[in-house]
């Protein structure tokens, strides 16, 4: 008995002193790393000039609460163009992965549409919308440069978000489809109460990958004319020569992006646990 | 392990304040005064200029170069008014045009900190004692009005003073000078619309997105004539403390006192008037708007 009891508390003893070692490792192995990065930096011959252009705290005072105000609307846009996106980028994924031969050339258009949107460049895509439709002379086209960037925004990243999705769709085993429509369940039912639900459980993390990057293409937005956070950061920038506003401006957006990566982070967590 | 990351990330953030901390700290900057001795000619020659390339003097603009300060988008053919100056300055300097080398230096990179791959840059880019902390400016060789362009049919033809266009949509370019003229001047009621460069400006007039644009007078003049068939300059008017474009140089360059000479002596002889008016003749003829 006092054997085993001696050995436990020599083991546990042992995974003390490795538990230390690792941690007197990692604290060593940091300062190492993040202190030789932080050294090599500060005394090159050309910090004093990288600190003064990028990280002046007089340009940063006197520039963030005009960024800041353009981040409201940033904020804005964002909130507005994530909703319709979640809602169109469903409804493409579901007539994508549908099998009604009725929807066949609606399943075309929805492909097509995705092929197209997701390939071209998110910033000419503000271009063509933001300039271009408004030179249609189309009665009943918007000519606010704000709603036609949601609108550009939308559209791209709708193609995006019905591809995870539909990914999410075709993760789950025809099995259960089948098994659905035998209890009675009609098609629609069995969408709405067996597939999506583990669809969308399964593609939370891709999809919010997507809202990071749609969070970071707001500022695209700013070659409208628009003053969002970017633009005013710009402004301030060039009318100064000093790149401080622009770090103003993206402090902001890492403010938002890095907790929605933790969140996300938790999310594939707990998912890895779970399966 | 929890305790590790913890550890970890608590070092990042250490890390970070010190980089920060760092950057908040001013009290070292010593900057040399730049003292200016009197130049002469035998100062400002090729031998003793120590020029980004030895025996060259290399010459920065923006690409695309737009006129009318450039012509067929080439600054090596001498003409345009930025691509004469420069061959002027250099001439005054005793390069040959064929020692006059270009490079393509986007604005946004003309004031990077850095060793810059150019001797001056000139690309419309006004004087501004902020802009001074991270370039060497040289003495000015244009000043600037901002003029008034509306598009075709606009209601906006018979306005006469500023105060007509407090409730007008405008439209100005990113970087220039023209966006404080607009705020200072004309305080519009709309916050005014930046764009990229001159062309958004004018698809965004031509659109209606905007019900006039602001923009230097050789630029409106140019856009004018060349790109907006039936526009209109109304009206120009000054910045206030004026609009005045230098050449850019690597902050505490040793060639600045010279190309300052150089553009003097230029500005004495009459060369520079010449220069200017042959390239941005038409720059008067637009009405003065009043306050």
């Amino acid at each position: 008995m006092t054997g085993d009891g001696d050995r436990r508390a020599a083991r546990e003893r042992a995974r003390k002193a490795r538990s230390r070692r690792g941690q007197a490792i990692a604290v060593i192995s940091s300062i190492v790393v993040l202190g030789g990065l932080g050294t090599a930096i500060l005394t090159s011959s050309g910090w004093p000039d990288v600190r003064e252009t990028f990280f002046s705290a007089e340009s940063f005072r006197t520039t963030f609460p005009d960024i800041l105000r353009g981040f409201w609307l940033d904020i804005k846009m964002f909130m507005a163009v994530e909703v319709i996106v979640l809602i169109v980028g469903l409804l493409i994924a579901v007539v994508r992965t549908s099998r009604n031969p009725a929807l066949f050339p609606i399943r075309l258009l929805a492909a097509a549409y995705c092929d197209f949107f997701r390939g071209v460049p998110v910033i000419l895509l503000v271009y063509l919308v933001g300039f271009g439709l408004p030179a249609l002379n189309l009665s009943g086209i918007p000519s606010d440069p704000i709603i036609l960037a949601c609108l550009a925004l939308s559209l791209a990243y709708s193609a995006y978000v019905a591809e995870v999705y539909r990914a999410g769709i075709k993760s789950i085993h025809p099995s259960q489809v089948d098994a659905a429509l035998a209890t009675g369940l009609t098609r629609i039912q069995t969408l709405r109460h067996v597939v999506l639900p583990q669809a969308i459980r399964r593609v939370r993390p891709p999809l919010l990958n997507d809202f990071i990057s749609l969070q970071k293409d707001v500022a695209l937005v700013a070659m409208l004319g628009i003053a969002e956070a970017f633009r005013i950061a710009q402004i301030e920038a060039l009318s100064s020569f000093n790149y401080t506003p622009l770090l103003a401006a993206a402090s902001l957006y890492l403010l938002v992006t890095i907790p929605m990566a933790r969140l996300l982070d938790r999310i594939t967590d707990r998912e890895e646990i779970n399966s | 392990m929890t305790k590790n990351r913890l550890v970890l990330m608590l070092l990042a953030v250490l890390a970070l304040a010190l980089l920060v901390g760092c950057g908040s700290d001013d009290s070292s900057d010593d900057e040399t005064p730049s003292v200016d001795t009197a130049v002469t000619a035998s100062d400002c020659t090729p031998e003793n200029l120590d020029t980004y390339k030895d025996g060259v003097l290399t010459v920065g603009t923006d690409s695309p170069a737009y006129q009318p300060y450039f012509e067929d988008e080439d600054p090596t053919n001498g003409r345009g008014f930025e691509s004469a100056v420069a061959y002027a300055i250099a001439g005054e300097l005793g390069f040959d045009d064929s020692e006059v080398e270009w490079a393509e230096v986007p604005f946004n990179a003309s004031f990077a900190p850095g060793q810059k791959k150019f001797d001056f840059d000139v690309n419309q880019i006004s004087i501004k004692p902020a802009r001074e902390k991270a370039v060497t400016f040289s003495v000015p060789y244009y000043t600037s009005s901002q003029a008034v362009l509306v598009g075709k049919d606009s209601s906006l033809e018979d306005v006469t003073s500023l105060d007509q266009l407090k409730d007008v949509s405008i439209g100005v370019q990113i970087g220039t000078t023209s966006l404080d003229a607009v705020k200072d001047e004309i305080e519009p009621t709309t916050e005014p619309k930046v764009f990229d460069n001159s062309n958004d400006v004018v698809t965004a007039l031509k659109q209606g997105q905007v019900d006039a644009v602001v923009l230097d007078l050789p630029t409106a003049i140019y856009l004018r004539d060349a790109q907006l068939p039936g526009s209109t300059v109304i009206g120009q008017f000054e910045a206030e403390g004026g609009d005045q474009w230098g050449a850019v140089m690597p902050k505490d360059t040793s060639i600045a006192s010279c190309v300052d000479w150089a553009i003097e002596s230029l500005e004495k002889s009459g060369r520079l008037e010449e220069i200017t008016d042959k390239w941005m003749s038409e720059s008067a003829s637009a009405p003065k708007l009043e306050d």
